[in-house]
């Protein structure tokens, strides 16, 4: 065990100073949260006014919780990517070869995206706070909230690693962002899932998804809501995409 | 523009001074190259001597800092223009579509070149042919081996009838049977067609096969130039190399080669001399035959040009590149 | 002149055969659009509730956004094939050729004239599809049509200005989210008088990007709005000439002939 934690801690130490030696791999991941919450917060605030949409903390809290766990997916699928290059360039198949414990290399990539994420959380809630979100909940709400962001984003690396690790190239980039963009925008983005109708409603309504977002929602509005099947759907991914990746990684270990 | 139109005009290369500085680093410093129409000039040297920033300033692509250079008779400055219409380039690196099949390859080039309609068409097939690409001429250019790229790129320039044709290291990379074929049409071009030829390479056996006359460069400056006969004469006479069937004869032989030159480096095994011109190797032969002196193998070394390089510059062409760095 | 106009559809010719032949460059840029449209018009709908939303079908008022988002992937394509140009050499190759600089420049817009076309085509049938009404009617729909096209064309030479300018295709790419912040800061999702926030008004207010997006909304939802389709334009044609202007002058650097 003690040897997984060290291959674990190399791996990630590795690929968070690949990340800070080249701002072209930092920047985007940085920049686009920020952009996205700017224009839903900053564009449509306005939308609080619509009839029947209730959300005492104000809109800016209301998309700050959407900006948070897209933030933590996609840097779960940036890292993904980092995972692809490794496996193109080579470098993969010397860790293959050299960590004594598989299980560590998942674990290193999960933890250089948790890094990479908290980073991107700080300065997202530092730029919410700056422009007036108001916090309706307390240390535990905002504990649940970024507890449900973090397992979101180990979620998002474990299903790009699972792809990375079968594909092994970084043509598999879309494939690793579209089915997450797409699940995130197929729940309530903009307005509450009260307020959604059609056939956005019905299909937000099935999104496991829908249930992370109201309830980190509820969690920054002090009004929790939908905690135990928020955390179990999240512990259920957390536990689905953990066996994807770890297959993912025995298939590209036996391709050589 | 082609041929046809500038057969009247000198079909050479001449150039004076010609230097070209990028900020601090002196690429090209001050060269002068004569050139026939119809000949084979090598420009050989090391990476980073200036060989194609040469190449890019005499076709064009690259202004001179200083000097001057005419190309078919027109000033590389002044007459840009008209020197594109007269030369053929295939640079360094074989710039493809690879998106384009070969095909369109060449439909492009010559309708740009304004060669349209049944004349393009057989132009195509006809250069197809030639550089054995009429197979694969409708496949895309990204499905090509190297050596198809670079027949595809000399296609290229021919596409316009050229008299001049500007390669820069075009067998870089190719395996000997692509490399033999190019030098094969080049060969061909020059000699049936008149084409005059400027070939880049850091090859000592490209120059030395298929020059007529060498110019080897090194820092920007062109160290030495003639017939590669020429240079390599200049600098020093052949080698004979003799291994013993037995090696306890190494003295007696040792001793019968003093007659025929000075002794220099051989393998293990094995004693040389570098002939004096108090004989030839048939002289050697008939020596060793006198004495009963038997050999196991007996060689004769020419000068190569990379010793003419050693010669002029200190260092040998192909470990120059290294020390550059 | 007719020298320069044969150039021109050499040029534009390849270019549009080179992105026809990357099924990988021109799906997403036409499939992606769709789908945001598909979604952000349905999410959104609750506001066409708000006092003062000019319209009921927030599908027809969001339509524009899938053109300005398909215009930026065609800025993104052309200014990536022409850094692949640049970096391969061919460029080189073609400044052997007699080609004109300025062909170069027109020829390589007709990629992005090109896919602009076809995503301007397969948007607006798949809104007209869905039930949108163009209220300016078929020639409305003409010259949403045209819009988009100049739209995309003028972002297509702002890709290769970068490309001119970085040489490489990572180089456009590290631009993309600039061009992207462009576009949010616009009132792409609200109109402009309906948002909120002062600053984010301001900035949208003198953002170019809002008012090519109010030019096809007016003929979407409004009928003929000279004003809107007269700022649309204006600034549509000031970008492609703009970007036209840059890449000329960044090509005599990069394009050194004499």
């Amino acid at each position: 065990m003690r040897s997984r934690f060290e291959v674990a801690i190399a791996l990630a130490y590795r690929q968070n100073t690949v990340l800070f030696k080249n701002p072209s791999l930092f920047l985007p991941p940085m920049l686009f949260p920020l952009m996205n919450f700017v224009a839903f917060a900053g564009g449509l605030s306005r939308l609080r006014h619509v009839p029947g949409f209730e959300f005492k903390s104000g809109y800016t809290a209301f998309q700050f919780v959407f900006v948070l766990l897209q933030s933590a997916a996609f840097g779960g699928v940036f890292a993904g990517f980092g995972i692809a290059r490794d496996f193109e360039r080579g470098f993969a198949k010397r860790l293959l070869v050299s960590a004594p414990h598989r299980g560590g290399i998942i674990m290193g990539y999960a933890l250089a995206a948790l890094v990479r994420w908290v980073m991107i959380a700080v300065v997202l809630t530092i730029v919410a706070l700056i422009a007036h979100m108001r916090v309706g909940g307390d240390g535990v709400d905002l504990f649940g909230l970024f507890a449900l962001a973090i397992i979101f984003n180990q979620v998002g690396l474990l299903w790009a690693a699972g792809i990375a690790t079968r594909i092994r190239s970084v043509q598999a980039g879309p494939l690793m962002q579209t089915p997450v963009f797409m699940a995130l925008f197929l729940a309530p983005v903009y307005v509450p899932l009260s307020l959604l109708s059609g056939w956005i409603a019905a299909v937000a309504r099935l999104n496991p998804l829908t249930f992370l977002i109201e309830s980190g929602r509820g969690f920054i509005d002090g009004n929790p809501t939908q905690v135990v099947a928020a955390f179990s759907i999240a512990g259920c991914m957390l536990v689905v995409f953990a066996i994807w990746a770890r297959t993912g990684l025995a298939r590209a270990e036996r391709a050589g | 523009m082609g041929r046809a139109d500038t057969q009247s005009r000198d079909a050479g290369i001449e150039v004076e001074g010609l230097v070209r500085r990028f900020k601090e680093v002196e690429a090209v410093s001050g060269i002068d190259i004569s050139i026939r129409p119809g000949e084979i000039y090598g420009f050989l040297g090391p990476n980073g001597a200036g060989k194609s920033t040469t190449v890019h300033m005499l076709t064009t692509l690259l202004p001179p800092t200083a000097g001057r250079a005419t190309v078919a008779g027109f000033d590389v400055v002044r007459q840009g223009p008209q020197v594109r219409a007269t030369i053929g380039a295939a640079l360094q690196e074989a710039a493809l579509d690879p998106f384009l099949t070969g095909r369109e390859h060449l439909r492009l080039g010559a309708s740009l070149h304004g060669i349209r309609g049944e004349r393009r068409a057989r132009l195509i097939e006809r250069l197809l042919e030639r550089v054995g690409l009429t197979q694969a001429g409708d496949r895309k250019v990204r499905t090509y081996s190297g050596g198809m790229k670079r027949r595809l790129d000399l296609a290229l320039a021919l596409i316009h009838d050229p008299s001049i044709l500007f390669l820069d290291e075009p067998t870089t990379g190719l395996d000997p049977q692509s490399r033999s074929a190019l030098w094969e049409e080049v060969g061909r071009l020059a000699r049936d067609e008149g084409v005059t030829v400027f070939l880049t390479t850091q090859y000592l056996e490209e120059a030395d096969v298929l020059a007529d006359r060498v110019g080897i460069i090194d820092h920007g400056r062109i160290v030495a130039e003639g017939t590669p006969a020429q240079l390599k004469a200049e600098i020093g006479r052949a080698t004979v190399e003799v291994v013993p069937e037995d090696t306890e004869e190494r003295v007696r032989l040792a001793a019968l080669l003093a007659h025929f030159g000075t002794e220099t480096a051989a393998r293990p095994g094995a004693f040389a001399v570098q002939l004096n011109g108090h004989g030839a190797l048939a002289d050697v032969i008939r020596a060793l035959d006198r004495e009963d002196l038997r050999a196991a193998e007996i060689n004769l070394h020419q000068p190569t040009l990379d010793d003419v390089f050693l010669a002029k510059t200190g260092r040998k062409l192909e470990g120059a590149e290294d020390e550059e760095e | 002149m007719s020298d320069l106009a044969r150039q021109v559809g050499l040029i534009a010719h390849r270019s549009l055969v080179r992105t026809a032949r990357q099924p990988g460059a021109w799906i997403p840029p036409l499939l992606f659009p769709l789908m945001l449209m598909a979604v952000n018009s349905n999410g959104l709908r609750a506001a066409t509730h708000l006092p003062g939303f000019p319209t009921t079908s927030f599908l027809g008022f969001f339509l524009p956004f899938s053109f300005m988002q398909g215009a930026l992937f065609a800025s993104g394509i052309a200014g990536v094939d022409l850094a692949r140009d640049i970096d391969t050499g061919f460029l080189n190759r073609l400044a052997l050729t007699p080609v004109r600089g300025s062909a170069l420049l027109l020829g390589q817009v007709g990629g992005a004239l090109g896919l602009g076309t076809v995503q301007g085509l397969c948007y607006l049938g798949v809104a007209l599809a869905a039930g949108v009404h163009i209220d300016a009617g078929a020639g409305g729909a003409l010259l949403i049509l045209l819009l988009a096209v100049t739209v995309a064309a003028g972002f297509g030479a702002l890709g290769l200005w970068l490309a001119l300018r970085t040489g490489s295709g990572e180089g456009v790419q590290s631009q993309f989210p600039l061009l992207f912040f462009l576009l949010i800061i616009s009132s792409m999702n609200l109109p402009r008088n309906l948002i909120e926030v002062s600053w984010f008004r301001d900035l949208a207010t003198i953002n170019p990007v809002s008012y090519m997006i109010e030019a096809m909304r007016s003929l979407v939802i409004q009928g003929w709005n000279a004003q809107a389709l007269a700022l649309g334009f204006g600034f549509a044609l000031a970008l492609l000439i703009v970007s036209m202007a840059l890449s000329s002058r960044q090509l005599r650097y990069r394009m050194t002939r004499t």
